[in-house]
């Protein structure tokens, strides 16, 4: 584990795994720590540049959304729908139960 | 103010458009269809798939932002709100956050005789999430994703509302308005037309808004008034517990009549918005929206004061008729085919609904058809049937006979004076007495005249022509 | 009947009757059990489906019937692109048994032209690598030295079609993952301008910088294979609705007077001497056939490794938040369905994958956006505007493809930042969006491809076909084999 700059302690990484619903062991949490603080250390040179009066950029693209007809299009059949259901009951998805 | 505090509330509302299609895909928008049926690799979310804006959409929002005044972006876009729910497949839901399509707006509400502009912050696109059944007994939960991805628009006021009444006022508005504007059917108990409350108390006097709850699971005007009401009083009793408000979800459970806090069940949300990378930015033309200024309906409230000011009806009658569409159409079908406004009022609150609520059914359902009523309505304006069988005929056509085969049943009035007189003068001749008692001084015996003869001409002869006529056959016998 | 052949021979071949499609796909499925031991760059076999189609087109052509422009033609399809009816991974547990019910828009068109699909091919998982050892169902070997990567995360199609086991072959680039494995594999490989192909059924790693492009042994190839899978669809709404030049006939040679911007900063430091002795040469050697080179500066290089590591795993963070468990793929089961989804997510992604949705997701977070995310974003303005504002006075930029040949597996497993590094000279034109392609400039002295990297205007494919074109016309680094594998032609 390096000794840079800590940007995110391991609480950060505890918060973020639930954010993320991935269910991380002790020492991966650990290991992600030092990590995610190398990754985001080697990103401090971003902090150097002054970037305030710049547009940001979520489009490469120059042109605006397409639009679609309102026409209804063949759905696809429920068993198809269903092919890869890890669990289904008749035409539903089943889950184990949604608390809260 | 209740108990020195005032509330202030804001609504989200969520309209459910009715479209053909979903919002992203071609996918029906049917109600009522099984599980699973009107899904597609896009509304399942399966891996690679990707969303396309139906058109539609953008003209119900563009339609809904002129009819409320809000001030239409020529350029929005959609967003990812990112949270993990079994019937939200994608693990994001597309909605709008920085650049809403449309800003700003009000929603005018009238109460008690005071007109009340409630202002609104936004008003958004947004795609739906699908339907989870709990299964207590089994321990587990099924999915249906039919409803996932059906378009929405959400309503967002100001908090500037101070009542549950004004509350109710503004969603009884908002439904009629959407209705109005054939974008949205406005069924709570469909779920096409839902409502979430943002509730806090303060002081009166003070500025500084309180913190507030937000009540989810409000299925019908009664919960929300009495959720909204609830939560009001249960926040002025934290407060002078000593203790402070906790801003949180609650959600309302009808049958306990109270709510209940989330908190505990559900972390508090974090959704990471940031613009989707899938949807470029939605460009809004001039023309359009120009089309949609132009073709906007007559809106609830300047029909109101249309049949007002216009068409001579009464504030009562004039609220009753507008305050659903289809009701207000069909009086207007009525008024169409000829008949007067008022007496056409009368009869659509009165016969018309007074049957259809016994019956449980609405006005859309209505085995009267405009035109029939219409016709019903105009024999009486010409005085060629009373009211009392203008009733009997109403209610025959309703229960399924043809309106003619019902006015040849109940036949014309009476209506020619001599034959009136002749009848008149057979029963006065035959109640020597009662005529003594009447001319004696007694005016109150009229009646009995008035019904021997509507028995002797089967209830045909015009009321008033009778009652004229008795009156100066009775007095000409004075002089004998 | 030679193994290495390219689309215009396959096609005489079966026009002729000389080679049929049947034998011919016989012939490579031969060559890919032979090769597939030591290479693995096939996670799944399209045997049946092959077979079936190509008894179908010889009797099309036997009927006298024109078959498909690429009729024929063995294609190998990286594991992120839906086939209907064949397994579809993206190299992850997670969707280990995942059969998709549609077709990708690149697979619908790739049907169409009668070209067959022998398999899907092995990729770092969900795209996520520069070497294809992010795979969760093994490494590929580079056909060079089957020691070494392939390079990612295309480096399973990469592979195959340096090996002979395809003729032309599909991949994604995000940040590279077309042209690096391609420079590492020695043959051409294309990232189109964002937009120019449909991403529809192209499962998604980061929507803003992904897109599918050609990885062929030789440009022809190349513009055929781009001829076929460019243009319009109405599913992707990224898709720009422009008309698709004729790429062949972009391949004039006529590349006098062509000004070629070399830029300071991905040269020198950080760049192995061999690639950058071989790049020059090259650029020296396009000279001679009468370009001009000229020195530029693309100042804003120093922060692109950064925006693109904060702005790919933010979008990843979403885009693969729908693996739950839910409708496909894995599941771990549990009580309740968030623990369900929580386990299943841990047991399915790897390692890689994790470290970038925990990257992402905190980049997106709230009071860390601005910061974070909305920061990369400006960069991102920054890098589009160098590019494309120095494309308006050269016409190509040239670089090397990767700063380093193809290294042995498990070098730079250990480290992640070590591998981001691998990203270096491409990750450029997926920021901004721009055009870019690779091809074979030389080999090290230890017989290790380099690759050659030129950058283009938006939607000017048609010139980095020619510039291109015109350099391997004038040399016949194509022409090798692989010792390892060509050794095995029937």
């Amino acid at each position: 584990m390096s000794d840079t700059q800590s940007h995110i302690s391991i609480d950060d990484v505890a918060r973020i795994a639930r954010l993320a619903r991935l269910a991380l062991t002790e020492a991966e949490q650990e290991a992600m720590v030092g990590q995610l603080n190398d990754i985001l250390e080697s990103m401090s040179v971003l902090r150097t540049l002054d970037v305030s009066d710049v547009e940001p950029t979520a489009h490469v693209a120059p042109i605006p959304t397409p639009l679609r007809p309102d026409v209804v299009r063949e759905s696809l059949s429920s068993s198809e729908a269903l092919q890869e259901a890890p669990q289904k009951a008749d035409t539903s998805f089943v889950v184990p139960k949604i608390v809260g | 103010m209740i108990r020195g505090y005032e509330p202030v509330i804001g609504l989200e509302v969520h309209c459910q458009l009715s479209t053909q299609s979903k919002l992203f895909c071609g996918c029906s928008t049917e109600f009522g269809v099984p599980p699973n049926h009107s899904t597609c690799p896009v509304c399942l979310a399966l891996p690679g798939v990707l969303p396309v804006l139906n058109e539609q959409v953008l003209r119900y929002a563009i339609r809904v932002g002129a009819a409320l005044g809000c001030r239409i972006r020529t350029t929005s876009r959609f967003a990812r709100k990112n949270y993990f729910y079994p019937d939200l497949p994608k693990g994001y839901q597309i909605s709008q956050f920085d650049e809403p399509i449309l800003e700003g707006g009000e929603v005018v509400i009238d109460l008690d005789g005071q007109t009340k502009s409630i202002p609104l912050t936004r008003i958004h696109i947004e795609e739906d999430a699908g339907k989870s059944i709990h299964l207590g007994d089994r321990n587990e939960s099924h999915v249906d994703y039919n409803r996932t991805g059906i378009p929405l628009i959400e309503i967002v006021s100001e908090p500037a509302l101070a009542s549950s009444n004004e509350v109710v006022a503004y969603l009884k508005e908002i439904r009629n308005i959407v209705r109005y504007l054939n974008i949205c059917d406005g069924h709570m108990e469909q779920g096409s037309f839902r409502c979430d409350a943002n509730v806090s108390v303060r002081p009166v006097g003070q500025t500084e808004l309180g913190t507030r709850a937000e009540l989810k699971n409000l299925n019908s005007f009664n919960f929300v008034k009495r959720a909204v009401d609830y939560e009001i009083e249960r926040q002025i009793d934290v407060i002078e517990s000593g203790e402070a408000v906790v801003q949180e979800t609650r959600l309302w459970d009808e049958r306990a009549n109270r709510s209940r806090s989330m908190r505990g069940k559900e972390e508090a949300h974090d959704y990471r918005y940031f613009p989707d990378p899938d949807l470029l930015p939605i460009q809004v033309s001039d023309a359009l929206i120009q089309s949609e200024k132009e073709s906007l309906p007559e809106l609830p409230r300047a029909r109101r004061e249309r049949y007002v000011g216009v068409l001579e009806l009464t504030q009562y009658d004039a609220d009753v008729l507008t305050g659903d569409k289809s009701l207000s159409d069909f009086f207007e079908a009525v008024c169409r085919e000829g008949a007067s406004p008022k007496l056409a009022a009368n009869w659509v609150q009165g016969e018309l609904l007074g049957r259809l609520n016994a019956d449980g059914k609405s006005i859309e359902q209505t085995p009267v058809a405009a035109e029939d009523l219409a016709i019903v309505l105009a024999r009486i304006h010409a005085g060629r049937i009373s009211g009392k069988q203008a009733k009997k005929v109403f209610q025959s056509v309703y229960d399924g006979m043809d309106v003619h085969a019902a006015l040849d049943v109940v036949g014309e009035q009476l209506t020619d004076s001599s034959a009136v007189v002749t009848i008149i003068n057979q029963i006065l001749d035959s109640h020597p007495g009662e005529v003594s008692t009447y001319l004696s001084g007694k005016t109150k015996v009229l009646g009995f005249f008035v019904g021997q003869v509507m028995g002797a001409t089967q209830g045909k002869a015009n009321p008033a022509m009778v009652n004229e006529h008795l009156r100066e056959q009775l007095e000409e016998r004075r002089s004998t | 009947m030679d193994i290495f052949s390219d689309i215009a021979t396959i096609r005489e071949d079966l026009l002729s009757g000389r080679v049929t499609v049947t034998e011919r796909i016989g012939a490579v499925f031969e060559h890919v059990d032979r090769v597939e031991p030591r290479l693995h760059s096939f996670l799944s076999m399209n045997r049946e489906g092959a077979l079936e189609a190509a008894d179908a087109i010889d009797q099309s052509i036997r009927a006298g019937r024109d078959p498909g422009v690429l009729a024929g033609v063995p294609v190998a399809v990286k594991d992120n692109l839906a086939t209907r009816g064949l397994r579809t991974t993206a190299a992850s547990k997670m969707l280990e048994g995942y059969v998709p019910v549609y077709d990708s828009h690149v697979v619908e068109q790739l049907r169409d032209s009668g070209a067959l699909i022998v398999g899907k091919t092995n990729m770092d998982e969900f795209a996520m690598g520069s070497s294809t050892e992010n795979s969760a169902f093994g490494v590929t070997g580079n056909p060079w030295d089957a020691q070494r990567v392939p390079g990612g995360s295309s480096g399973g199609t990469a592979a195959a079609v340096g090996s002979g086991q395809a003729c032309i072959g599909l991949g994604s680039d995000t940040g590279g993952s077309i042209r690096q494995p391609a420079a590492l594999c020695g043959i051409v490989g294309l990232k189109p301008t964002w937009g120019r192909v449909s991403r529809y059924g192209l499962i998604a790693f980061a929507s803003s910088l992904d897109q599918v492009g050609p990885m062929t042994r030789t440009v022809r190839d190349c513009a055929q294979l781009l001829q076929v899978i460019a243009g319009y669809d109405s599913r992707d709404s990224t898709c720009v609705d422009l008309p698709v030049p004729d790429y062949l006939e972009a391949l004039d040679g006529d590349i006098k007077g062509l000004r070629i911007g070399v830029p300071a900063e991905y040269f020198g430091d950080g760049i192995d001497p061999e690639v950058d002795a071989a790049v020059r040469t090259a650029l020296q050697q396009l000279v001679d056939a009468g370009a001009h080179l000229e020195s530029i500066s693309l100042a804003h290089t120093p922060y692109c490794l950064s925006a693109y590591y904060l702005i790919a795993p933010a979008e990843a963070s979403s885009n693969l938040a729908r693996y739950d468990g839910v409708r496909y793929g894995l599941r771990v089961d549990d009580e309740d369905v968030n623990a369900m989804i929580t386990k299943t997510r841990a047991a399915g992604f790897g390692p890689e994958v994790k470290r970038r949705i925990m990257l992402g997701t905190y980049a997106l977070s709230a009071g860390y956006y601005d910061a974070f995310y909305g920061t990369a974003q400006r960069v991102r303005t920054l890098v589009r505007q160098d590019i494309v504002d120095t494309l308006k006075t050269v016409d190509v930029i040239a670089t090397p493809t990767s700063p380093v040949p193809a290294c042995n597996h498990g070098e730079r497993t250990s480290d992640p930042l070590a591998m981001y590094l691998m990203d270096i000279c491409t990750i450029s034109a997926n920021l901004a969006g721009v055009p870019a392609l690779s091809q074979l400039c030389g080999f090290t002295r230890s017989g290790l491809p380099i690759g050659l990297q030129f950058l283009g205007r938006p939607f000017d494919e048609e010139q980095l076909l020619r510039v291109a074109h015109a350099y391997e016309s004038r040399t016949d680094w194509h022409q090798r084999r692989p010792a390892e594998v060509a050794g095995d032609k029937p």
